[in-house]
């Protein structure tokens, strides 16, 4: 049995089978529409996200699977200090693969470690959140039609955004990638990503403060919302929650076929004026979400659709 | 100045940084041997200055020499028959480390659920680099 942490948890040739799938999903929907006949995915949210939760939920009843779980700690045991452990030995009786968002770093890993079933990572407070990183892996290889020989911008908080971790690492195993980190300083990477995922494997990167400097030079935009949330305190974020707006001004400055990604939701950080630009694919990203978890689902639970 | 005796059969500690020794003494659980050791604090120490020692009257295989590798490779571990010293034990980094250190990271699982166990896995050997096994935060050591 197989559960999912990390991205990395998928050697490459397994991602791209996990990827050839995903695009066969989305060519050939009807063929896949009872593969999940009679399975159940719990989807248990220690920490509410719609979305995250919405995409896994759509992906299993796409697949002809049925759902169930909680949307946040507050509905449910853990209220009571049910261990995480406790939990996914009870949620294992009920459902056959569950996908555990927790504000805790390492609760999924926990979780996997005493599940019967499948156990996916949905995102664990700053640390991974490979289904993410499937979605921008899938988006950037349908795009691209391949993943390597490409120059990547990651812009906004490069510090506490988990979704710009899992991507660097992901995409790092790929050859002739070049990482343009564009944050302010207070935002950087963390040093376990700069030192122990580039510079430990001479991958070319470099970190600049303007966006504007480096448009010209990207493939993709990664773009990323700084989180209230992460902050310890009300006026750092508003300090800098403005730093990087992308609007029509800044696309003119990219290539014609340099396209935008974001993980969503956006707050203001890409201005709606940009949405009709073909360059801006981040609600496309969001439908590969859906293919991507599919893809994922089915793999986990070893189901194979002629 | 004070003189402890020589141990017959058993290990001993030496070059331990002076202050230290209690530390040891619990992190290798020397409280749970039931046989005699000797803790000497603020020894005189020609390379050192000061140093702590720990003598132990029993087989080194009884304790786990790959925490005192974490703790600090550089002291000496001296196998001790019939009165000599016989060898010198190599001190490694231990590959996992359980329940030594804890994750002082806030935002890790572990700080609220308090019946796992601390493991720790070496990810980097030669940066000597440990990270939690939950959140992979790094553990920042002192020495």
């Amino acid at each position: 049995m197989r559960h999912l942490m990390s991205p990395l948890d998928f050697t490459t040739d397994e991602l791209d089978k996990l990827f050839d799938l995903a695009n066969d999903i989305e060519i050939n929907p009807a063929k896949y529409a009872h593969a999940c006949d009679g399975k159940k995915l719990a989807t248990c949210f220690y920490e509410p996200s719609t979305r995250t939760r919405l995409s896994f939920e759509a992906a299993m009843l796409n697949l002809g699977g049925n759902v169930l779980g909680f949307a946040d700690a507050n509905s449910s045991s853990v209220k009571k200090g049910e261990s995480v452990a406790d939990t996914i030995r009870i949620i294992s009786c009920y459902a056959d693969i569950c996908a555990m968002r927790h504000n805790k770093e390492g609760a999924p890993l926990v979780a996997s470690l005493h599940s019967d079933i499948p156990v996916i990572n949905a995102g664990d407070g700053g640390h991974q959140h490979p289904t993410q990183t499937l979605t921008d892996l899938l988006t950037i290889r349908t795009l691209n039609s391949k993943l390597g020989d490409l120059v990547i911008g990651l812009c906004g908080d490069l510090k506490f955004g988990r979704t710009v971790h899992s991507l660097i690492e992901a995409l790092a195993r790929y050859n002739n990638i070049t990482f343009i980190l564009i944050s302010p300083e207070e935002l950087r990477i963390p040093d376990y990503i700069r030192e122990d995922v580039l510079v430990s494997n001479n991958i070319e990167f470099k970190e600049v403060e303007r966006l504007e400097d480096v448009l010209g030079e990207l493939d993709f935009l990664y773009m990323t919302r700084v989180q209230k949330e992460r902050f310890f305190n009300e006026e750092d974020y508003v300090r800098m929650k403005d730093f990087y707006i992308l609007d029509k001004a800044k696309m003119a400055l990219a290539r014609e076929n340099m396209y935008v990604l974001h993980p969503l939701p956006r707050v203001n950080e890409i201005s709606v004026e940009i949405d009709d630009d073909p360059r801006a694919v981040y609600f496309k990203q969001a439908k590969y979400g859906v293919y991507a978890r599919m893809a994922l689902i089915l793999t986990l639970l070893d189901i194979h659709v002629n | 100045m004070l003189n402890v005796g020589k141990i017959n059969e058993g290990f001993v500690l030496d070059h331990i940084p002076a202050g230290t020794c209690m530390d040891i003494y619990r992190d290798l659980k020397l409280d749970k041997l039931d046989c005699c050791v000797a803790i000497i604090k603020n020894a005189r120490s020609n390379k050192m200055g000061k140093k702590d020692i720990i003598k132990v009257e029993a087989s080194v295989d009884l304790v786990d020499l790959n925490i005192l590798g974490f703790i600090n490779h550089n002291i000496t571990v001296n196998i001790i028959k019939d009165g000599e010293i016989v060898d010198k034990k190599e001190l490694r980094l231990p590959k996992k480390i359980v329940n030594i250190i804890h994750c002082k990271n806030p935002r890790c699982i572990t700080s609220i659920e308090q019946e796992l166990k601390q493991i720790f896995i070496l990810t980097d050997e030669k940066k000597e680099i440990y990270r939690c096994k939950y959140c992979e935060e790094k553990y920042k050591r002192i020495n």
